[in-house]
């Protein structure tokens, strides 16, 4: 796969802005399938594998998930200017289109049609959410844990969550720190055996 | 419409403080706090009518972008009702900016501080084992999160015999996305197209 050819990254604060103008302004219905494909298969400033991780980290943290990962992801290349810039750039636009759209549409959104669209879109969106959670399964490959534990872990948490609607906070810690431990003590074996080989 | 609301600094003051509590509660998107701003904006203050709050929520997420803009219409429309409704003129206009500065403020200052500090220390020592440890743990389980979220927003339409038409949509979007490089817009826009005209 094209994961293996070096990365880029953006080369400034403006390409930074402007990059996560042009994601969030794509994002019907939610940002995050636009992020990874443009960030992840497009402009490859990142793996598949270092998307997960960040996504994890920006799912966890408190706020909104697409906005605390421009937060990172800007932060990361630029410090604070950068973390602001991403930020900028993925509220501005799209908040001076909506309240363009609430100007003009806000009383269209009772007619029939509009609802059916939005029944229409919300459909669709699910499905771009399903498509990311498929194809990010490919990074657990390169996880410590290992693919069987981690698929066991992922089917334990889709039954809390997704079937028996367990409220998301109790999955979390309760799948988060087994898998979390366990992937700790995986880790610890790693750096042991690397220390005895040196 | 309803009558002309008059909001004191005081109540300003406690619109930030209110989503500014919400803030680090908003585990898994600002959504899930939803329920508690209806108590507040709705139920308690009037400030919003019921009409106002359901569709600051289906327009925020039919608008390209974060879902969290929902947040910033539901600022803009009580400014509008602290004003006199777009009639009221360019005063209207800036108590509604108003409204979706304080809001947005509010809800998005405390997490993303947070946010940005603890990601910042953590890159730092992202070689420690109990960083990576974290990261590698969650990330199982965040993937299993977006399954999750679309399989539950999937039934959240509850009859099959009508709705099959939507699941099966959703599932031609997962496969179209996953196998095959379609821009996504094509997808949204056939999936408005397919809903106004009355075929899913």
């Amino acid at each position: 796969m094209s994961e293996h050819l070096p990365l880029n990254q953006p080369r400034s604060k403006t390409d930074l802005f402007l990059s996560f103008t042009i994601l969030a302004l794509q994002g019907f219905g939610g940002v995050l399938a636009v992020v990874q494909r443009e960030l992840v298969e497009k402009k490859r400033w990142m793996t598949r594998e270092q998307f997960v991780e960040d996504w994890a980290v920006a799912q966890i943290m408190p706020g909104p998930n697409v906005v605390n990962l421009s937060l990172m992801i800007g932060g990361r290349y630029f410090g604070l200017p950068g973390a602001l810039a991403g930020l900028a750039g993925m509220l501005t636009a799209p908040l001076v289109v909506v309240l363009l759209l609430a100007i003009a549409f806000g009383g269209v959104s009772d007619a029939a049609w509009a609802q059916g669209a939005l029944r229409g879109m919300g459909a669709v969106s699910a499905g771009l959410i399903a498509a990311v959670g498929l194809k990010l399964i490919s990074a657990l490959r390169s996880n410590p844990m290992g693919m069987p534990v981690c698929i066991a872990l992922a089917a334990a948490s889709f039954v809390g969550v997704g079937v028996l609607r367990w409220p998301l906070a109790y999955v979390l810690v309760g799948t988060g720190l087994v898998a979390c431990g366990w992937a700790y003590v995986q880790l610890a074996k790693q750096a042991a055996l690397a220390g005895d080989r040196s | 419409m309803n009558p002309v609301l008059h909001l004191t600094s005081g109540d300003w003051l406690s619109l930030f403080n209110h989503f500014a509590s919400l803030s680090l509660l908003a585990v898994g998107g600002a959504i899930t706090t939803a329920p508690d701003m209806h108590r507040y904006l709705v139920d308690e203050t009037h400030w919003l009518g019921e009409a106002q709050f359901t569709s600051s929520i289906a327009l925020a997420q039919a608008a390209p972008g974060p879902n969290i803009l929902f947040v910033a219409l539901m600022g803009w429309n009580l400014g509008l009702n602290a004003g006199a409704g777009l009639g009221g003129g360019w005063m209207s206009v800036g108590l509604a900016s108003l409204g979706v500065v304080v809001t947005m403020l509010g809800i998005m200052l405390p997490s993303s501080i947070l946010t940005y500090t603890a990601t910042r220390w953590a890159h730092q020592h992202r070689d420690k084992i109990g960083i990576r440890a974290f990261k590698s743990g969650m990330a199982p389980i965040v993937i299993a999160l977006l399954l999750s979220t679309a399989w539950l927003l999937t039934l959240s339409h509850n009859q099959p015999t009508r709705d099959w038409p939507l699941y099966l949509l959703t599932g031609v979007t997962t496969l179209l996305v996953w196998r095959t490089k379609l821009h996504m817009l094509w997808l949204i826009g056939a999936g408005a197209l397919l809903g106004a005209l009355g075929w899913v």
